[in-house]
């Protein structure tokens, strides 16, 4: 668990989900604060991206997909039908594995998502886009080219333009899924160093399978297993003196 | 799964294993020096210390290189990095036996009744090297609480050491010097102790994850 003294953002409660037969999130109860930075874990097929999709619904257009249980945002349960999943997905953000700008400039990637919310003064826009690439740490690298295309940039760069564009519509939490896997030491530690400095403003949950990230920076680590969260608490104490034997014997290296 | 890992935290068990033996031998033999009073057998301590700044170093060695290599999380982290506190006072039990071999070279006279103290105390320090590295090596909780609780039986030994040596100061005046001479070797066995208690502290650390000293700052 979290401190208790932690503001709650994200808490679900029972949260059961299902692909056709397969069980796959067994009653996640799991309450995720405020502006820190959580790290879920586990091996492959244990559940953690899917649950980290099911915080903005990006599993809901998987056929077959049952979710039962609720997602509470703010106060709000996510699944309600009253729920505007677009505005949703402005406030709950997602970066992928591999990056994927859009194949245009650098600039109409950053605006991308402000336009599709409205925003149309040139002026407005500008701001945005140079706040979000400061934000994102690569300002410095791309401002004498926004016009070129997002595609020439390097893997860590267009990771970076990736989290950019996520942060351009002002999300409160930034989901990242495995979102330096595919990049290299120094552009993994401009994403890290980025999601710490993130954190006063936003609230960062990620997947890793790189359990020395999870140590760097993440405030709490959560381990899942076979569907299951297993272990939930300070990321230091998960590290050092796990309660589970189950998270012992995968954090060492002991499994199958 | 992690079988070249495994292999090498058997390697660092055996090498406290044998640190531990050496204490014990360091030791056991600074005792015989002392109450045989033979200069012969003090001389052999010199190189039992060398061998154990040696050793300290093979240790430190190999958990550092683990620490490097396999970025040691949960009780692989606690079992290395207790080996690294741990050498430190093993080390330290070799130097105080050293010290102790040093003073049976130049010391004049003996007593019986000391030398009788000093072999009981000998023998409670080595009984408490040998449980806290066997406590390390087999994770051994209670044996590691029963070290530290021995050390008050050192205590005492010592205790009794100072009153006597103060006997001997108020009767035999010329007896000064070599009061004094006893009252070192008395505090050197009196200090291995202590680093017996150190170690079982780390082997605490190392079983359940929390060591004496972040208790007391809580």
């Amino acid at each position: 668990m979290c401190d208790n003294n932690e503001k709650i953002i994200i808490e679900s409660n029972k949260l059961n989900l299902y692909y056709g037969d397969n069980h796959a999130l067994k009653d996640i109860s799991f309450r995720i604060p405020s502006n820190r930075i959580t790290a879920l874990i586990g091996p492959s097929g244990c559940g953690k991206s899917t649950f980290l999709k099911t915080l903005n619904r990006m599993n809901d257009l998987v056929p077959g997909v049952k979710i039962e249980g609720q997602v509470m945002y703010n106060g709000e349960d996510i699944y309600s039908k009253a729920v505007d999943v677009t505005r949703l997905r402005r406030q709950i953000g997602m970066v992928f594995q591999k990056a994927n700008p859009f194949p245009m400039s650098i600039y109409d990637n950053i605006a991308y998502g402000p336009r599709t919310h409205g925003v149309r003064n040139r002026a407005k826009l500008d701001e945005i886009v140079e706040r979000s690439l400061r934000d994102a740490a690569i300002w410095e690298e791309v401002k004498d080219r926004l016009n070129k295309s997002a595609l020439g940039l390097s893997g860590g760069q267009q990771q970076r333009i990736c989290i950019a564009r996520a942060l351009a519509v002002e999300p409160d939490v930034l989901l990242m899924d495995e979102s330096t896997s595919a990049l290299d030491p120094i552009s993994t530690s401009k994403i890290e160093e980025l999601a710490m400095d993130l954190k006063s403003r936003y609230t960062v949950i990620m997947v890793t399978h790189n359990m020395q990230q999870a140590l760097r920076i993440s405030d709490y680590t959560a381990f899942f297993l076979l569907g299951e969260l297993v272990e939930y608490g300070d990321t230091q104490t998960m590290f050092s003196k796990p309660t589970d034997k189950r998270t012992e014997d995968y954090i060492t290296g002991r499994f199958g | 799964m992690r079988s070249h890992f495994d292999q090498q935290l058997q390697l660092l068990n055996s090498e406290m294993r044998d640190m531990g033996a050496l204490c014990e031998d360091a030791i056991a033999l600074a005792s015989k020096a002392l109450s045989e009073n033979s200069k012969e057998l003090a001389a052999k301590v010199p190189p039992i210390a060398s061998a154990l700044d040696q050793k300290e170093r093979d240790v430190e060695n190999i958990c550092l290189k683990l620490l490097l290599r396999q970025q040691p999380v949960a009780g692989d982290l606690r079992q290395i990095s207790a080996a690294l506190k741990m050498i430190t006072d093993m080390e330290r039990i070799g130097d105080q036996a050293e010290d102790i071999a040093e003073i049976v070279c130049y010391m004049q006279g003996s007593s019986q009744k000391e030398t009788e103290l000093f072999n009981s105390m000998a023998r409670s320090v080595i009984q408490m090297v040998t449980d806290s590295v066997d406590a390390y090596v087999k994770q051994d909780l209670e044996l590691a609480k029963n070290v530290i609780s021995h050390d008050d039986v050192v205590d005492d030994y010592f205790e009794k050491v100072k009153k006597s040596l103060v006997d001997i100061i108020v009767k035999e005046p010329d007896m000064g010097g070599f009061a004094l001479d006893m009252l070192m070797i008395g505090k050197y066995f009196e200090r291995i102790g202590d680093h017996a208690t150190n170690i079982a502290e780390w082997v605490i650390y190392s079983v359940t994850g929390v060591h004496k000293s972040a208790e007391l700052s809580n």
